[in-house]
């Protein structure tokens, strides 16, 4: 693949210096040869036997179940959210943004550790919610939650992003031609970033089926229920390597599926 | 030629970066110089639930024999073992059980018992879900959090739950016996199944309930000396110093029992 662009690139001048070529084939190898080497490792002759284990279908199933819940809420909070922090302006608005944007940076067991604070049983919200007879402790619920605590910022970063290079001329268009705001967002704004918005999605998607560390402080780790697969990834290391690898394997493949639908609409995102 | 460069160039990084995940133990202070043949640099791989005797005892250890320096990495026995697989350098491994050491058993010398744990109901304080014997953790609307079958604190619980007939209905399997002492310390469960020296070394922040049934399940830790050693002197002096009296008063306080 990179010699297919360096390939391409030579017909026309590209501008890039031989030496930058060099540096980024060794950072592309960097990110690959880990990979790789990986799937070298894999128990080729029983690799359908090790995934489709018991634990580590409830454990793909869970993934996926819970990384789709968090998508949704992702989209429910993160549009709005991204059109407040994209379209309107008011005091406090860059210390709001990097608090929301906070997620993405932060280490996630540290987000699991304040969503304990929050949601655990002796937490803020979680005790009047004990009282009302929910728990979310040790539930998916628990999943979902920490999965969307961490996915959020992709969607609200890459959809503010393209809201903010759309502009606003066709909405001001709209609104002097009678459109009252939500026929303006329906109609307009959200079909112009709608690609920001699918790729933005994905994303969240992606970033919730590799959450670890919040969920393993925050929800705990039981089969079927909240061991999603990189906690069973991680379980399944301490008695059987083999497994650990294969299903990784599996986790990798889903990954670049994702990333690769991604790179197919993010180009569109730009106007 | 350029390549050949970057091969060079990856590789020097490579090597600064390697071993750096080992952590060293504040330098001893020196005492009246004694006269000691021993001297040199040991590497100590211990088990996660060893960090606070095995740190101490380092440090005694440096004491007591000033030309050497004792550097300590503790880890899960199991992450402990793919490390040593893998050529990490170490000259002594004290593993949680015989089982991890059993897996390296071709590059280590004879392994000795040094100690030996077993399990203890953990609560809150406060004890909100009155937990008093093993059975009332499967009693319904108990939230009880135990440790995964696969590690050795979670195989330890199966043999209790074999033993005792009581059939636990976890509301989480953790990977590893801090996860559980921190959802009980957080009082996010009812109830964990946790070693003696985790409660003791957790202190205030939970309440320890023994149980007659845990002589079922006795975890027995064992340690070696890795062949590869480059210095195998100080690494088979260390090992007896764990067995030793002062490693033997060091492990007993921290609640760890005879071999």
């Amino acid at each position: 693949m990179i010699l297919n662009v360096t390939g391409m690139r030579r017909a026309s001048f590209s501008g890039v210096p031989r030496w930058v070529i060099v540096f980024a084939i060794v950072g592309a190898a960097f990110v690959l040869v880990p990979l790789i080497a990986m799937a070298s490792r894999v128990n080729w002759g029983e690799f359908v036997a090790l995934v489709s284990s018991e634990s580590s279908v409830a454990a793909l199933l869970l993934s996926l179940r819970t990384s789709v819940a968090a998508t949704m809420l992702c989209v429910v909070f993160g549009v709005p959210m991204a059109l407040v922090l994209g379209r309107t302006s008011f005091p406090g608005q860059r210390l709001v943004r990097t608090v929301v944007l906070l997620p993405l940076v932060l280490p996630p067991v540290i987000g699991g550790i304040a969503l304990l604070a929050a949601f655990g049983r002796q937490g803020l919200l979680g005790r009047p919610l004990e009282v009302l007879g929910v728990s979310i402790a040790f539930s998916t619920l628990a999943v979902v939650i920490a999965q969307t605590f961490v996915a959020l910022p992709f969607l609200v970063l890459s959809l503010e992003g393209a809201l903010r290079l759309a502009g606003t001329r066709y909405e001001a268009v709209a609104a002097t031609l009678g459109a009252r705001p939500t026929t303006v967002l329906r109609r307009i704004t959200l079909p112009l970033v709608l690609p920001a918005l699918l790729s933005g999605a994905v994303l969240s998607f992606a970033r919730a089926l590799g959450e670890f560390g919040a969920t393993l402080t925050f929800a705990g780790s039981l089969q079927g229920v909240t061991r999603t697969l990189p906690l069973e990834i991680y379980l399944q290391r301490e008695i059987d390597p083999d497994a650990a690898v294969a299903l990784s394997l599996v986790l990798v493949i889903v990954s670049l599926v994702v990333v690769g639908l991604t790179l197919r609409t993010a180009p569109g995102s730009r106007p | 030629m350029k390549k050949q460069l970057l091969a060079t160039l990856t590789v020097g990084v490579l090597l600064a970066t390697a071993g750096c995940s080992a952590s060293s133990p504040a330098p001893a202070p020196s005492l009246a110089p004694t006269k000691d043949s021993l001297s040199g640099s040991v590497t100590v791989f211990a088990a996660a639930s060893l960090t606070k005797t095995f740190g101490e005892l380092a440090l005694k250890f440096e004491a007591a024999h000033p030309g050497v320096s004792v550097t300590t990495s503790f880890a899960g026995s199991a992450d402990l073992v793919a490390q040593i697989n893998a050529g990490a350098p170490a000259d002594v491994f004290a593993s949680a059980d015989a089982k991890n050491m059993a897996k390296v058993s071709t590059l280590v010398g004879t392994p000795v018992n040094f100690a030996t744990n077993t399990l203890e109901i953990a609560v809150p304080p406060g004890n909100p879900a009155k937990i008093a014997s093993f059975a009332d953790l499967a009693r319904p609307g108990v939230k009880t959090v135990v440790c995964a079958p696969a590690v050795p604190c979670g195989a330890a619980t199966v043999a209790i739950e074999a033993s005792t007939g009581v059939k636990l209905t976890p509301v989480s399997e953790e990977n590893a016996v801090t996860d559980v002492l921190g959802k009980v310390s957080s009082a996010e469960a009812d109830a964990g199944l946790v070693y003696v020296t985790d409660v003791k070394g957790a202190g205030s922040r939970v309440t320890g309930i023994p149980f007659p049934q845990s002589s079922k399940a006795v975890n027995t830790y064992p340690i070696a000396t890795i062949a590869a050693s480059k210095n195998s002197t100080v690494a088979k002096a260390f090992v007896e110093y764990v067995t030793g009296t002062v490693g033997r008063a060091v492990l007993a306080a921290a609640g760890f029992g005879a071999p």
